[in-house]
């Protein structure tokens, strides 16, 4: 019988077992045995039309099409601010994801980088009054400076030592914040301790304004815009050499180095590409709300991101904007029930996260394995060889 | 025994804390050869192919590979001087799919068409990971990780594989087909370092071995004397 419960018997080699034919003992030859032909075709486990419509390659269009006709639905300038509030936090979600979900490392100082994002767009572009998006590149290297003095030393770090101080790093940026004050040469405020920033200039491109008050349609637009390309520039990381990377250093890092991966590396490349997620993020923020305050970069705000990625499923890019956009816009949803809404949105988080352990809309593969595991003690060893039709799995 | 060298291990030390877990062990293995190492647990087997494998570091003692000085090494460096590490466990990668564990190990070959060249040639040499290429390696059966773990190594396509355990917790008739794979790889020039407590079926492919008690090496020798040595047969092989 089987050696291994559940896996089919293998047949014995029917060649000589002592001639010295490389690989032609039948275990490796693999001739497919009566019970392996029972075995449901992997493509074949269960793939409903839900599972086959959530794979469709066109999704992304499709999503990018709905958040277009969107503010056509629902024009009101509060549904308008509301959705931009989400697209952000979609921004912050994504990023947090290349930390969290690709990479494995857990971050709970994740509001830090948005604040410094937020902050720098914040005090260069009233100071020099330059347009916000011209600080994009300064944000990025600022993200990048911040992701490796921060990385550079807790990557070294496992699991939950890299959560405590990443935890305490957030909550310096933050009181750092609080304790700024910086004056420009003409005396006026540019940063001003527990006050923050006011008076930040708004999205704007060449001469078009795209201030959410004097022209929310196009503030939803632009900040869509940037969202978008970020999200795209997010999958295809989590796609390409580096991506899989990430994902080896995920399921075992010591496998990981002893195959040859330089962990440290690219650990800190996934630190840093979140930082530059977050630091973008934060400059939307700063012009959507024209004025940040430290208490806007809370450990609370951490927590949300990170329940953001957890809710929507860890490494899955549809996953995290859902998980982001439910994050985001049920508080808002809710207002109806007034100071009630957070218990309901808490009761509603721990619903999700009791029925569904793997998140809104995990990554594929995490899916197919739970799958996979309730067929295993499917009847198959029960079946007479030779019965042709495949048992059937209830998808 | 061939002229030149794969691999020397020369008065290896290693200590974890206070405990010596290798005190002053020499090996080598010869280009072509399939060496075997056997002892009891705790002997040290593991920590051996830890150290030559960089992620353990030696306190004393040299490794040499291919006549280069790789004492300490980072392990991307040796997996680049061409020692691959199969390790104890298998260690693939659960929910990735097998393909996927594959492409893995050829992560510091640069050249995609080699890397697709050689899954090619490993979906030859293991035709049911081809079948199940899709699948997440966590559902394959024991052999099957095993071979994948085999296959992942393949992909750097080493000079020298070190295969710590492949025999652990597999039916007897599985152990004899891993074994007739690093025969087969052994046959396509490449040099095995093989550890394992199955003596029995680590000499029967071998064509040297030794076996090593607390940290250091206690005999070697052809594994066809070992496999007819008193001292081994009572410790090892049994009546």
């Amino acid at each position: 019988m089987s050696p291994f419960p559940g896996v089919p018997t293998e047949q014995p080699p029917d060649s000589d077992p002592g001639a010295p034919q490389p690989p032609a003992s039948a275990w490796v030859a693999g001739t497919e045995t009566a019970v392996d032909r029972l075995r449901p075709k992997p493509a074949a486990t269960g793939d409903n039309f839900l599972t086959k419509a959530l794979q469709n390659r066109y999704l992304g269009w499709a999503a990018l099409g709905i958040a277009i006709i969107a503010p056509f639905v629902d024009g009101s300038s509060f549904a308008i601010g509301v959705m931009t509030n989400a697209l952000i936090f979609v921004m912050l979600a994504v990023g947090l994801n290349i930390v969290v979900g690709y990479c494995g490392l857990l971050d709970l100082g994740f509001a830090a980088f948005y604040a410094i994002g937020a902050y720098v767009s914040g005090s260069v572009a009233k100071l020099l009054e330059w347009p916000i998006l011209a600080t994009i590149p300064l944000v990025l290297a600022a993200a990048i400076v911040a992701g490796v003095v921060i990385g550079g030393p807790t990557l070294r770090l496992r699991s939950d030592y890299l959560a405590i101080v990443t935890l305490g790093f957030g909550e310096i940026i933050r009181i750092t914040a609080n304790n700024i004050t910086v004056t420009s040469p003409t005396q006026m405020p540019i940063i001003s301790g527990p006050s923050g920033i006011y008076g930040i200039p708004s999205l704007s491109f060449g001469g078009l304004d795209l201030g959410p008050v004097s022209n929310p349609l196009g503030s939803y637009f632009a900040t869509l815009l940037i969202v978008a390309i970020g999200v795209l520039i997010a999958s295809r990381l989590g796609r390409g050499k580096l991506g899989r990377a990430w994902r080896f250093i995920r399921e075992d890092e010591d496998a990981a180095e002893a195959m040859g991966i330089h962990t440290y590396t690219v650990k800190l490349a996934a630190y840093i590409a979140g930082a530059m997620f977050g630091g973008v993020a934060g400059i939307l923020w700063a012009a959507k709300q024209t004025a940040v305050s430290p208490t806007d970069f809370q450990f609370l705000y951490s927590a949300l991101i990170l329940m953001a990625v957890v809710l929507g499923g860890m490494g899955s890019i549809p996953g995290v904007i859902l998980g982001a956009i439910v994050i985001s816009a049920l508080p808002d949803l809710l207002t109806g029930a007034g100071a009630w809404r957070y218990v309901i949105f808490g009761v509603l988080l721990i619903v999700v996260m009791i029925f569904r352990p793997q998140g809104l809309w995990p990554h594929r593969a995490v899916e197919r394995v739970r799958r996979r595991l309730r067929s295993r003690s499917g009847p198959y060893d029960a079946e007479p060889p030779g019965s042709a039709r495949p048992p059937v799995v209830a998808p | 025994m061939s002229t030149a060298n794969a691999l020397v291990i020369s008065d290896l030390n290693v200590r974890y804390g206070h405990v010596q877990a290798l005190s002053g062990l020499s090996l080598s293995v010869g280009e072509g050869e399939i060496v075997a190492v056997l002892g009891n647990n705790g002997a040290g087997k593991t920590t051996t192919l830890a150290t030559v494998s960089g992620v353990v570091r030696a306190v004393g003692g040299r490794v040499t590979a291919f006549g280069k000085d790789i004492t300490n090494g980072k392990p991307w460096d040796i997996v680049g001087a061409g020692i691959v590490h199969v390790p104890e466990g298998r260690r693939i990668f659960s929910r990735l799919s097998v393909h996927e564990n594959l492409q893995m190990g050829g992560y510091l070959v640069g050249d995609r068409a080699a890397i697709a060249r050689r899954t090619r040639r490993v979906y030859e040499l293991f035709p049911r990971l081809g079948e199940r290429r899709k699948q997440e390696g966590g559902t394959l059966s024991g052999g099957e990780q095993q071979m994948l773990a085999v296959g992942r190594a393949l992909i750097a396509e080493p000079r020298l594989m070190m295969l710590d355990e492949p025999s652990m917790g597999l039916a007897p008739l599985v152990v004899k087909d891993i074994m007739g794979v690093i025969k087969a790889i052994n046959e396509t020039g490449t040099s095995v370092l093989l550890v394992e407590q199955n003596a029995r079926a680590a000499l029967a492919i071998a064509d040297r071995a030794y076996v090593i008690e607390t940290g250091t090496v206690a005999l070697s020798g052809r594994a066809a004397d070992l496999a007819t040595d008193s001292r081994v047969v009572d410790a090892y092989l049994g009546a």
